[in-house]
């Protein structure tokens, strides 16, 4: 066998094995895609519920302060927390959430506040690491199933930071970045406030009807005071969740091009091995004929 | 007229279904309610068992002495507007659903963890566990 036919067929045997690899991840990343979506939406009416009892609490009086809903006077410092994924093999989900919180950290520091990073995922973690950023906060270990505990482990360092003054390492607002998961086939990083919480006045009527008038026990700043920690809690869950599922979706997507970009390859490098035997086998059948030929031309002349 | 129940944590639905009655246990202390109750909007006391005694013909799992369904909340809200109930938990377990002998291990751990006289959140969710459960003990 030609050197250039066995180097081809070691490039086919190395592309087919790749191609394995990526359509087994994809297959699995498949299978993960409905459990994660089905965790979204079986988290949603907790998130309704929580929704729309800090709304009634709200539209009995919209007086109520509460030190999560008012803004701090000269801000200097703010929390990102970015959310990205614990592995990779996911094509560009990291990179695309990554720059979305570069460009959100600008946005930042053009009105004069220093962006404090806190990041979930190891590839986040790495990526600030890489370039000696400190984090203010890291969590890893469950960008792909994340449980409620998650959710309220930074929950809590999140309302500590921002109920310390600045100067003691605290935040004036705290900003999320992280991927929405649009479709199967669309993923959308995004930037969302956490705190402070903004209050909005409409006329409008919600849609599940008026609100009832409550009674509140014990009373209405208490139930603020309970639910509104409860509430961050619910929206870090939900973006939790809705990235976990956006990172499965990626990795699916991601695989899948692979698998298809290594089968293509295979076609093109099939093509060239048969080129190349076929060359062989014409230069073999060239030689005989010559051989022949010389022979007979030997014979003729002795003769 | 019944009470429409729905029990949520944020994982999801634990319990929903109609129901006579409910009881749970506020900050300010016990509540009962019944159908027509005035809108609440109340903060449960962390580590409490809420009862709920569902509607006859109401097949549900999780039923202590007397049909009625126990579930242990650890830190949580109710509102009752329009019949319609919600219980919404941080933490909550129906008391069927409680494997005695691993909240009675948490329990024991979780109190060794808080050092003597102290009750911490997590201890009074277990003994919340294991009451709902059907252990006085």
């Amino acid at each position: 066998m030609g050197a250039q036919l066995r180097a081809v067929r070691q490039r086919i045997r190395a592309v087919q094995s790749t191609a394995k690899i990526t359509r087994a991840q994809e297959l699995i990343a498949s299978s993960r895609i409905v459990k994660a979506q089905q965790r979204v939406q079986a988290a949603a009416p907790y998130a309704r519920e929580i929704t729309r009892a800090v709304e009634a609490v709200f539209s009995r009086s919209s007086q109520v302060h509460h030190p999560l809903t008012s803004e701090h006077e000269n801000p200097a410092r703010a929390a990102v927390l970015i959310l990205t994924s614990d592995r990779g093999f996911c094509g560009g989900y990291n990179a695309s959430v990554l720059r979305e919180a570069q460009g959100l950290r600008a946005l930042l520091e053009e009105r004069g506040l220093e962006a404090v990073p806190f990041v979930s995922g190891r590839k986040g973690i790495g990526w600030h690491r890489f370039r000696g950023r400190e984090m203010a906060g890291e969590w890893s270990g469950f960008s792909d199933t994340p449980v409620h505990a998650n959710a309220s482990e930074i929950t809590s360092v999140l309302i500590d930071a921002f109920g310390k003054p600045a100067a003691e390492g605290g935040v004036d607002e705290i900003y999320i970045v992280y991927t929405e998961l649009v479709s199967m086939l669309t993923q959308r990083p995004v930037i969302r406030r956490l705190l402070p919480l903004q209050i909005e006045e409409t006329t409008e009527e919600p849609p599940s009807g008026p609100v009832p008038v409550y009674e509140f026990e014990p009373s209405p700043e208490a139930v603020l005071d309970a639910l509104l920690p409860w509430y961050v809690e619910s929206r870090i869950f939900h973006a939790l969740l809705d990235s976990a599922a956006a990172e499965i979706a990626a990795r699916r997507k991601a695989m899948k091009s692979a698998t298809d970009n290594a089968n293509d390859l295979l076609d093109a490098l099939t093509r060239e091995a048969n080129k190349a035997r076929q060359a062989e086998i014409t230069q073999e059948i060239s030689e005989i004929v010559g051989g022949a030929n010389a022979l007979a031309e030997t014979i003729a002349g002795s003769k | 007229m019944t009470l429409h129940v729905a029990l949520v944590v944020p994982e999801g639905e634990i319990w929903a279904g109609d129901a006579q009655r409910v009881i749970a246990k506020t900050l300010d202390g016990d509540i009962g309610v019944l159908t027509g109750h005035t809108p609440v909007l109340g903060i449960l006391a962390e580590g409490s068992v809420v009862r709920i005694l569902p509607d006859a013909g109401e097949a549900a799992g999780g039923q202590g002495a007397g049909g009625e369904v126990l579930v242990a909340i650890g830190g949580g809200f109710l509102s009752v507007a329009d019949d319609q109930v919600s219980v919404l938990a941080r933490q909550a377990q129906l008391g069927a659903d409680v494997d005695r002998a691993g909240a009675q291990a948490s329990l024991d751990s979780a109190l060794e963890a808080a050092g003597p006289g102290e009750e911490t959140a997590d201890v009074r969710y277990f003994r919340a566990l294991l009451r709902a459960a059907g252990d006085r003990a």
